[in-house]
């Protein structure tokens, strides 16, 4: 019993290098989300559009979207953008939050490179993107048909990213396979 | 020259830098040390060792702002924690709450220190009981009994 007992420091070290090694596996940079089964914060902004009218949540109109956070000095946006162009070709809808931007400079950015958005949220002060936990461009959030943020995605959502996070819930709240 | 000028330049930036952060108006004094003791335990979503005192990342000056804000519409410091919390998860409190998730890392302390002195008792114990070889005492041979008593005897008479 007792030569067994001296083996307990060796167990308990093989025990935290698993725990350790599984951590590598992690990004550090991942939150958790605690947004993710809440509804879609309340807000009433302007649209980058440039007219004068606010758009609010009840601008989502019961559809199943995606909220894109973006913004014109956000380089990976430019990564994410060829995505969602592609995305919204196949009738995803999505709807642009412009976050802490140019409104020029961002019009610039949909004239040049093609507007999938069906309609942009100007968020000049950041207001929204403190009430969605926003922490960093791009950000995209799947909302359902009831205004329930499903999932978030902080990074650039790409083929893989989308096939393996996004595509199978999308198609289960639409009922659509695309 | 141009290597002076720059350094004259870089000092007059880091005095800027320095200002901006540290110039926050309050309506009332006892908010500005409640605003630096909430700045100094939340947590910086995006640069993720520092709080949002010591973090010049845009999202940082916006939520120190925020948690101005917050004070000067006269939320408690827990309320402006859980506002915090609903928005960027429980990563923002440098501090964590106690709960299913965080428990064992709050009792770590107090496992640790009744493990430790658990082997110092054990160490003290043995040690003394070998000290004392009171258990070979006990086990004398017959011979060394009878020598014992002799000597004691002996001793005696003396």
């Amino acid at each position: 019993m007792n030569r067994l007992a001296l083996f307990i420091p060796l167990a308990l070290f093989a025990a935290l290098s698993v725990v350790l090694l599984l951590g590598l596996d992690k990004d550090p940079q991942e939150l958790p989300s605690a947004l993710v089964g809440e509804p879609f914060p309340e807000f009433f902004l302007p649209r980058l559009e440039g007219d004068q009218a606010i758009v609010s949540r009840e601008d989502f109109r019961g559809q199943v979207l995606l909220v894109n956070v973006w913004a014109t000095w956000c380089f990976a946006c430019r990564i994410e953008h060829q995505k969602l162009n592609s995305l919204a070709e196949q009738g995803v809808v999505i709807v642009g939050l412009n976050y802490k931007d140019q409104r020029a400079e961002a019009k610039l950015w949909l004239y040049e490179r093609g507007n999938p958005y069906q309609f942009n949220i100007f968020d000049a002060e950041g207001s929204l993107g403190i009430d969605l936990g926003v922490y960093g461009a791009p950000e995209t959030y799947l909302v359902d048909g009831d205004g329930i943020i499903r999932h978030r995605r902080v990074g650039v959502v790409d083929d893989r990213i989308w096939d393996a996070e996004f595509k199978a819930l999308y198609q289960e709240l639409t009922g659509v396979s695309q | 020259m141009r290597g002076l000028g720059f350094a004259v330049l870089s000092l007059l930036l880091a005095n800027m830098a320095v200002a901006s952060t540290a110039v926050v108006e309050f309506s009332d004094e006892s908010l500005r040390i409640r605003y630096q003791q909430l700045v100094q335990e939340l947590r910086c979503p995006k640069c993720q060792n520092q709080n949002l005192a010591d973090s010049n990342s845009p999202i940082s000056e916006d939520l120190r702002a925020q948690v101005h804000r917050l004070l000067e519409e006269g939320m408690s410091d827990r309320e402006i924690k859980n506002y915090l919390k609903s928005r960027y998860s429980e990563f923002i409190l440098y501090r964590p709450e106690v709960n299913q998730n965080t428990w064992l890392l709050w009792a770590a302390p107090v496992v640790f220190l009744l493990f430790g002195l658990w082997v110092l008792y054990r160490l003290y114990f043995n040690r003394s009981s070998s000290d004392m070889p009171v258990e070979q005492n006990d086990q004398l041979s017959s011979v060394d009994q009878q020598r014992l008593d002799q000597l004691l005897r002996n001793k005696d008479k003396q």
